[in-house]
Formats: C-alpha cells, sequence, structure tokens
C-alpha cells in the first residue's frame, strides 16, 4: 500500500538513466575502448605482420582444415544423432539392467575428457592390433582421422541421448494419452505428435552441441589429424609466426558465430506459432 | 614384459606415483582455476546486468570471443602469445635474456577466462531470479550497495548458482586434462609417458579415463553434500 501519496503510475515508472559520467559509464567505456583498442591492434599487427608468400602457401592447408573439422564433426554429429535413438530409449526402459547399461555408458561419455577418449582409442586400440588384424578391423583404427571420428561419435551419442531423451520427457504425458485415446499406433505418435514438439526444445541444445563439437574437435590436432587446428599448429612450427594462430582464432570464432546465429534464426522461425 | 601389477605398483618399477602425482596436478590446477574463474565470472555478471549499455555491450564482447574459441586455441594463445609478449617486454629492459613461461599458470589464466564466460552466463540468470525487492529492502534499511550485494544478494546468488556451477566445476575438471599439450604433468601426460614405455597403452590409457571418472564421481557426491547443506539453511529460514 502506498501512503507517500503518489499515484501507482508515478510510483511503477522505471527510473530515467542517468545523465552526465556516472562510474558505471566511465568504467564502461573505458572497457569498451579497451576492446577497440584490442581489436585495432589485432588488425595492425596482422596487417604489419602479412607476408604474401606465406599466405599462399599456407592458405590452402587452412582451407583443408577447416574441411577436415567440418566433415569429422559433421560425421560424428550424424552418426552420433543415429547411435543415440536406442541408447535413449534403453536409458527409459523398464528393464533394470538395460536402464543401467545405459546410463553406465551415457556416465563413461560425460564423466570422462574428451582427449582421454581419444586417446584410449588411437593410442590404446593399438596395443590390441593383432586381434584386430585378426577380424579384420586394423585397417580402421590404423588411420588417427577415423579413431577421432569413433571416438567423437560415442562421445556425442552419450550427450545427444541425454538431449533427446530430456526433449521427449518434457512433452507432457496427456499429449501420448491423446494420441492414444485417437488410437494412433505408437510409432506414428512419436512421429507425428512426440517429437515435433520435443524438437522445438531440443534444437537448442542440439545447436550447443555442434558448436561444442566443433571446440572440442580442436583436440585431434594432438592425436596428428590435420584439421584447423593441426594444419594451425604445423604452420606454427614451421614459420614460428603467432599469426597462424591468430588466423585460426578468427575462423574458429567464425564458424561457430555463424551457427549460433543459425540456430537462434531456426528457433525463431519454427517457434512462430507460439508467439502472440 | 612385466606383469601388470608391477606396472601398476607403487616405486621406481612401477608408474602409480608418477600418475599420483599427475593427479595431484590436475586436482591442483581445477582447485586453483575456479576461485579465478568465479570471480571474473562473477564481475561478467555484474557487468552484464548493470543499467550501463557500454558496460553490457563490453562484457558480451568478452563471453562471446572466450565461449567460441576452442578451450586448446585459448590456451595456445595464452601460452605463447603470453611467451611473446613478456619477452618483447623483457628484451626492452634487458636485451638477449629470455623468460620462460610456467605452463601451470598458462593453464589457469586460459582455462580460468573460459570457465568465467560460461560461470557469467549462470550467475546472470541466477541474478534475474532475485526479485528487485530484495535489493529495495537492502537499501531501505540503510545497507550501503556493497552491503546489500554481500549481506542480501549474493547468499541466495549462490544457491541458485549452484547447479550450474557443479556443472562447470565437472567441465572444468575435464578441460585441465588440455593442459598436457603445453607439457604440463597432469594425468593425461603422465599416463602417455607410461604408455610409451611400458607399451601398454590401452592399460594406462584406461587407467587415466577410470581416474578422471572417479573424480567426476567424488565431485558429484561432494556437490550433492555442499547442495544437502545448503538446501537446508533454506529450510532453517
Amino acid at each position: 500500500m502506498s501512503i507517500t501519496g503518489q499515484s501507482a503510475g508515478e510510483v511503477l515508472r522505471p527510473p530515467p538513466p542517468a545523465h552526465g559520467w556516472p562510474r558505471q559509464r566511465i568504467l564502461g567505456y573505458a572497457l569498451v575502448s579497451l576492446w577497440i583498442l584490442a581489436f585495432i591492434g589485432l588488425v595492425a599487427y596482422l596487417a604489419s605482420a602479412w607476408k604474401p608468400d606465406m599466405f599462399w602457401k599456407y592458405a590452402p592447408s587452412y582451407v583443408s582444415g577447416v574441411g577436415v573439422t567440418l566433415k569429422l564433426v559433421g560425421l560424428s554429429v550424424a552418426i552420433g544423432a543415429v547411435l543415440s535413438v536406442p541408447i535413449a530409449y534403453a536409458r527409459t526402459s523398464r528393464n533394470p539392467f538395460i536402464a543401467a547399461l545405459a546410463y553406465a555408458y551415457v556416465y563413461f561419455f560425460r564423466g570422462t575428457p574428451l582427449l582421454a577418449q581419444a586417446f584410449l582409442i588411437y593410442y590404446g586400440f593399438g596395443s590390441f592390433r593383432a586381434q584386430l588384424e585378426a577380424i579384420g578391423l586394423w585397417f580402421f583404427f590404423r588411420d588417427a582421422f577415423n579413431c577421432a571420428l569413433f571416438a567423437f561419435s560415442l562421445n556425442t551419442a552419450a550427450y545427444q541421448a541425454e538431449i533427446l531423451r530430456g526433449a521427449i520427457a518434457s512433452v507432457p504425458k496427456g499429449q501420448w494419452e491423446g494420441a492414444n485415446s485417437l488410437g494412433l499406433p505408437r510409432l506414428v505418435t512419436l512421429r507425428k505428435v512426440i517429437l515435433p514438439q520435443a524438437l522445438i526444445v531440443a534444437l537448442r541444445p542440439y545447436g550447443n552441441e555442434v558448436i561444442l563439437m566443433i571446440k572440442g574437435s580442436a583436440i585431434v590436432a594432438i592425436i596428428t589429424v590435420y584439421d584447423l587446428m593441426g594444419v594451425t599448429r604445423l604452420v606454427y612450427s614451421r614459420t614460428f609466426d603467432f599469426q597462424s594462430y591468430l588466423w585460426a582464432a578468427i575462423i574458429y570464432l567464425l564458424i561457430v558465430e555463424t551457427l549460433r546465429h543459425a540456430v537462434e534464426w531456426i528457433e525463431k522461425r519454427i517457434t512462430r506459432h507460439l508467439k502472440r | 614384459m612385466q606383469s601388470v601389477w608391477t606396472l601398476l605398483s607403487w616405486g621406481p618399477e612401477g608408474w602409480l606415483d608418477e600418475i599420483a602425482y599427475g593427479v595431484f596436478i590436475t586436482v591442483s590446477l581445477a582447485l586453483a582455476t575456479l576461485p579465478l574463474g568465479l570471480l571474473i565470472g562473477f564481475l561478467i555478471a555484474l557487468a552484464k546486468q548493470s543499467q550501463e549499455r557500454s558496460l553490457r555491450l563490453a562484457a558480451d564482447i568478452y563471453t562471446t570471443i572466450f565461449r567460441g574459441l576452442p578451450e586448446l586455441l585459448t590456451l595456445f594463445l595464452v601460452f605463447y602469445g603470453a611467451q611473446i609478449g613478456i619477452q618483447q617486454v623483457v628484451r626492452f629492459f634487458s636485451p638477449g635474456s629470455s623468460v620462460e613461461v610456467n605452463s601451470f599458470v598458462s593453464g589457469m589464466i586460459a582455462l580460468g577466462v573460459v570457465f568465467s564466460s560460461y560461470a557469467s552466463e549462470v550467475f546472470l540468470s541466477a541474478f534475474r531470479a532475485i526479485p528487485q525487492g530484495q535489493y529495495e529492502g537492502g537499501y531501505a534499511i540503510g545497507l550501503s550497495r556493497f552491503q546489500t550485494m554481500r549481506l542480501v544478494v549474493v547468499p541466495q546468488l549462490i544457491r541458485i548458482a549452484l547447479p550450474g556451477l557443479a556443472n562447470l566445476w565437472l567441465i572444468l575438471l575435464k578441460d585441465t586434462s588440455l593442459v598436457s599439450a603445453i607439457g604440463l604433468t597432469d594425468i593425461l601426460r603422465q599416463a602417455g609417458v607410461a604408455a610409451r614405455v611400458s607399451k601398454q597403452a590401452f592399460l594406462f590409457f584406461g587407467l587415466a579415463t577410470l581416474i578422471y571418472l572417479g573424480l567426476a564421481i567424488l565431485s558429484s557426491i561432494g556437490i550433492g553434500l555442499i547442495e544437502r547443506r545448503v538446501g537446508r539453511q533454506e529450510v532453517e529460514r
């Protein structure tokens, strides 16, 4: 209850923006100009360190590095998406043994570093060379790219299974019951009723997962795959020119920001019917 | 070929003492990074929820950059960049001398910066969950801005932000494995050395993976205890 005599309209009005130079504004302008200075410094450094022969020599490797990164992430996210369906299904299974097995799988891949998983597969599987040769799989695990693909697919499958499970669980139970009362089979219910609603919830986590995979894929450089990071390390070891890392940073930022905005655009587009 | 148990024993024959040292490095790096990341993250969150547009812009640039860069690249940028930068400064004062940048400190800064940009989002959403009336109540009983923040807002903020921060701690623990790439003797690097010498790669990398899993489980138990304590305070109020 207001007893100050002011009307409610006056009380609820937001405070007017501060005039002049309060402390926050000084700090804010100082920090923004620091960023601008850093940006100008970066451009100036890259311009001063510009070597045309180095650019033409290494630009093709950077392009192929980006290609390897995108191929690795694209393939492993696709394979992971396929693998995640049975895992998510097993996670919600009524059989406690199957549910525990799926939980252990997800916990293992989410609880350990991707780098350790990649090492375990790339170096560790080398210990079983004889056995792998016997069953004819050695040709696959001999190649670092395949090992990275294998590790990444298993890893992202665990994360995607959790996203899928969470999204399907977020659809109210009444939707299942409603479809059931209309006589729809379970699979049709899943495809036509549940998934369209679940995927709206899942879009943002899926986008984040792809971004995390792009960032995470930089570690394959350590197991000798020449992705964007691997190429960068190679160029740095040949030229000792720090700008090789700065170019990689710019390219990674461009890729990630493009993806982030694309996901935002898609989300805006597919939730149009929910806007009022 | 030595037996598995000899390899996994403590002492000059086995590798357990080396790997235990790696665990010590990993855990101390994560523990050293945590307060740094929390502090920067909190300040960034303060800037992001400020009324001042320029402050918000500066904070947004920070998070956009450090959430968009791969952690490994951030680590290299800090490690080599700091090396070159400090070298230039030192050369300016005493030509001919060279400095070595500590890989532990580089790892701490790089991981702390990445942690803070994620933590700022967690803090920001926690800030938004605290009603404006809490601030006004603090000011009304005569507390200063700083006191209101410390005595009224932060205790509630921590409770709301705890699950998100716990998640970030688990991510941080996993990200420490990257410092093996700049030569810090963490779990993964020690396991790699053991694997190369003993030619038992699967054994040692498997062991390293299981240690990380053990650390994650231990953390989950610890986080559960903290959450229960914080939850009990809530009930007592």
